[in-house]
């Protein structure tokens, strides 16, 4: 079965599109705080909602909440996940 | 140092003779919002002591305790953090308190870890990392009866046999599960370390290998030895700068092993820990019922709307800052009255003199405006307790943050500017919620630029001055807002240009948990509140009552020859009036005479002072509250050349001098506790005093340029 996957950035998902984090782009300390925080390659997680102002996101993962800036979310890879 | 407390416990009754020395530590981690002070506060209740490590802002709480067999304890309050892998001086404090290199911190015997139970998985990542500490450990999982009012139960026996370690239920903030918790503690005081996260093979081995070079040639503590070279083959960029030498090639040999064998440096050992706990996790919540985040996720959905979002955050904000301007008014207005009424008596029934002057102009004056602030600070605290606790402040912060991230600040700046404008004093030590050092302090450095209610009888007076009879209020007011407009856009541009100076090339991470809506707990939020005010009381307000000592003594010292002087004569030949002849080259160009510079240092203590300082030079009896006699006075008032002193360039010259100006000596004091050093405070003064000298320069000369006078 093939399949393509599409990778696309983290920033400017709809709410509540069930994502998988496939990869980072940011500086390595930014990078290990977002790992720290719970975010992995391979994980599931879901855009909760975004700020009034459209910046930052709220995300949903590992069955709590965290939102960050959009700066951040542009360097956080996801595909759709089914 | 940690032996002197308040409160010194009575002796134990198990055993009397124990002495001070062998009372052991115990630290509290733990994630922030896990609860972590409030089970502090629950196991020590007001047995605490507040102070400061060397050289940054966060603050040292050190407790007392007992053990389950009544042996005192000592509970070392450490910084809420989510990772020992630390990015700034004021993080690093929990890691190096934990490893013992704190110099008059002692070293922990036992750790506690709170962790908030409903937000299980990603809270036992910090104690992955510190059960690689090779410390007893001790886990409270707080916040239980949430987690199983969520439909989560958790199997805290099979969690503890998974660390390693006593894991116990409690309800910190209901003081409920805290016997177990000490029985647990006392039972670790020579217990074992737990268990810990299977590493990769490569990076256990590279660790083992440093870690044994760090114990034989930096004398390391053996029991960190894995934890240190962890932490250094793992670490990014300068976070290993203080070491070079044999260790420093070690470590460059034990990170290229790493990469070698195909792993992440950055990257490998957070994995495997998180790989543990999610297993731990998913064996220990046996079940998993209702969805818990969805009664929070139906409130944000009105909270965080386009719309009604705003609308509530701007009740909030609103109903927020009327309590701290007005409703603080009333027992400010019972404070002055106790000391009008304090100070005749002192004048009724004490001989005239130096002596009753230091006690009225000076003591009782000093110690009233230290205790004026007290109900802003409290009712202020009430409400970030409130916001804090309720978890509405993570979201007034996600609603804010686009805004004032625009010139550099953090969604959580927001309440503490917003209070600056009822007082600079609550709103910089509003800025205790604000996690990230650099936010934190560059938000306290524009506070003050925001216009506070001491700026109101300068701009009243200048006002009065600028403005023939004939102007109606509105004109007045406009001027006012202009003043308010300008120091809101004075704040905002100076927090723009520190982020773009000092704070260069920092990235600002926004990375804020949103915690599900809680209950508050008023015992914890009036705790809260009588923190604050006893740190502000006992650090700020000594300084301020010394201060005002000495500029009652400048201004009343050398006292004239002619005892018949009058107060305006006084005041010419005191320092004060000296000083103002000193300082008159240097406040020429703003085009102010000697007289405005006396009025400008004998208020550099508070703004206000400047109206009553005018009206003594100007003879007027009660000037603050005689305007009119006080204006005619000042209009008269000439230059040597003939030309009147306080022409409408000068009078606006002098408000913005004042709107800028750090011209508030309880600020310096507070700014100063707050940063923990008087580097900042220092700074701020010598930046806001330029700025307001530059200020009024520019109105004089470039309004002269205009051809106005």
């Amino acid at each position: 079965m093939t399949q393509t996957i599409v990778t696309q950035k983290l920033a400017g998902q709809p709410v509540g599109r069930r994502l998988k984090i496939t990869g980072f782009a940011l500086p390595d300390d930014v990078h290990q705080r977002l790992l720290e925080m719970g975010l992995a390659i391979g994980m599931e997680c879901t855009v909760a909602r975004y700020a009034p102002l459209g910046d930052p996101m709220e995300l949903k993962i590992r069955g709590y909440s965290l939102s960050l800036r959009l700066t951040e979310a542009e360097g956080v890879h996801v595909e759709a996940h089914h | 140092m940690t032996a002197t407390f308040e409160l010194e416990p009575p002796p134990s009754r198990n055993n009397p003779h124990r002495s001070v020395e062998s009372v052991r530590t115990v630290a509290i981690a733990g994630n922030p919002n896990s609860g972590k002070s409030t089970l502090f506060n629950a196991l020590t209740g007001l047995r605490q002591k507040v102070g400061n490590y060397p050289g940054v802002t966060v603050e040292k709480k050190i407790g007392r305790f007992r053990g389950s067999h009544g042996e005192p304890l000592d509970l070392l309050d450490l910084p809420g953090t989510y990772s020992l892998q630390t990015r700034s001086p004021d993080e690093a404090i929990a890691r190096d308190a934990l490893l013992g290199r704190l110099a008059d911190t002692p070293q922990p015997d036992v750790i506690l870890c709170v962790v908030d139970a409903t937000n299980l998985e990603r809270n036992l990542y910090l104690v992955a990392q510190m059960a690689e500490l090779g410390l007893p450990l001790v886990v409270g999982l707080n916040m239980i009866d949430l987690a199983e009012g969520n439909g989560m139960a958790i199997h805290a026996a099979r969690l503890s046999k998974g660390l390693g370690c006593p894991v116990i239920p409690c309800v910190a903030s209901q003081s409920k599960g805290l016997v177990e918790l000490r029985q647990a503690i006392t039972r670790q005081l020579d217990g074992q370390a737990p268990h810990r996260a299977p590493l990769p093979k490569p990076l256990e081995e590279a660790a083992l290998t440093l870690g044994e070079v760090l114990v034989r040639e930096q004398e390391l503590d053996p029991r960190f030895a894995l934890a240190e070279a962890l932490l250094l083959i793992t670490a990014t960029g300068h976070a290993v700068a203080n070491l070079s030498g044999n260790p420093r090639a070690l470590l460059e040999r034990a990170r290229q092993t790493v990469n070698e064998a195909g792993l992440d440096r950055l990257s490998a050992a957070i994995h495997a820990r998180y790989a543990w706990v999610h297993q731990l996790a998913a064996e220990a919540v046996t079940s998993r019922t209702g969805d818990g985040a969805s009664i929070s996720d139906r409130l944000d959905a009105w909270l965080t709307h386009k719309i009604w979002g705003w609308v509530f955050f701007l009740g909030v904000m609103t109903l927020m800052f009327f309590m701290v301007f007005q409703l603080a008014e009333i027992p400010m207005d019972w404070i002055q009255a106790g000391q009008t009424g304090l100070i005749n008596w002192v004048q009724s029934v004490m001989p005239a003199g130096d002596f009753r002057d230091l006690l009225t102009s000076g003591i009782i004056s000093g110690v009233g405006t230290v205790v004026t602030f007290l109900p802003q600070i409290l009712i202020l605290f009430f409400f970030i307790g409130l916001l804090e606790d309720t978890g509405y402040l993570a979201r007034a912060a996600f609603i804010i943050d686009r805004l004032m991230s625009r010139v550099g600040l953090h969604g959580k700046s927001f309440v503490p500017m917003l209070s600056s404008f009822a007082c600079a004093i609550p709103g910089i030590m509003a800025t205790r919620t604000i996690d990230n050092p650099k936010d934190r302090l560059a938000t306290i450095l524009v506070a003050p630029l925001v216009s506070c209610p001491a700026r109101l009888p300068v701009y009243s007076l200048m006002i009065a001055v600028l403005l023939p009879m004939g102007f109606s209020s509105w004109d007045k007011a406009g001027i006012m807002l202009a003043m308010y407009l300008f120091s809101i856009i004075a704040a905002f541009g100076m927090a723009w240009v520190f982020r773009k100076t000092l704070f260069k090339g920092e990235r600002s991470l926004f990375l804020l948990e949103m915690p599900p809506y809680r209950r508050p707990s008023l015992g914890v939020t009036v705790q809260r509140m009588w923190e604050r005010s006893v740190v502000f009381l006992r650090r700020a307000g000594t300084i301020i009552l010394s201060v005002s000592v000495i500029i009652w003594a400048l201004s009343t010292y050398p006292k004239p020859a002619n005892p018949d002087a009058t107060p305006a004569q006084t005041l010419a030949g005191s320092a004060a009036g000296k000083l103002g002849h000193i300082f008159e080259p240097l406040i020429k160009p703003l085009g102010y005479d000697w007289k405005v510079g006396v009025g400008i240092i004998s208020s550099f203590a508070a703004r206000e002072v400047f109206v009553g300082t005018m009206s003594v030079m100007y003879s007027v009896q009660n000037g603050d509250e005689n305007l009119p006699a006080l204006r005619k006075a000042m209009l008269a008032e000439k230059h040597p050349n003939g030309a009147p002193v306080f022409t409408p360039l000068v009078c606006i010259g002098l408000m913005v001098y004042y709107v800028l100006a750090m011209q508030c000596l309880s600020t310096v004091a507070v700014v100063r506790r707050e940063t923990n050093s008087w580097k900042w405070p220092l700074f701020q003064i010598g930046y806001m005093s330029l700025l307001a000298w530059a200020g009024a320069f520019l109105v004089f000369q470039i309004g002269h340029l205009f051809g106005f006078s």
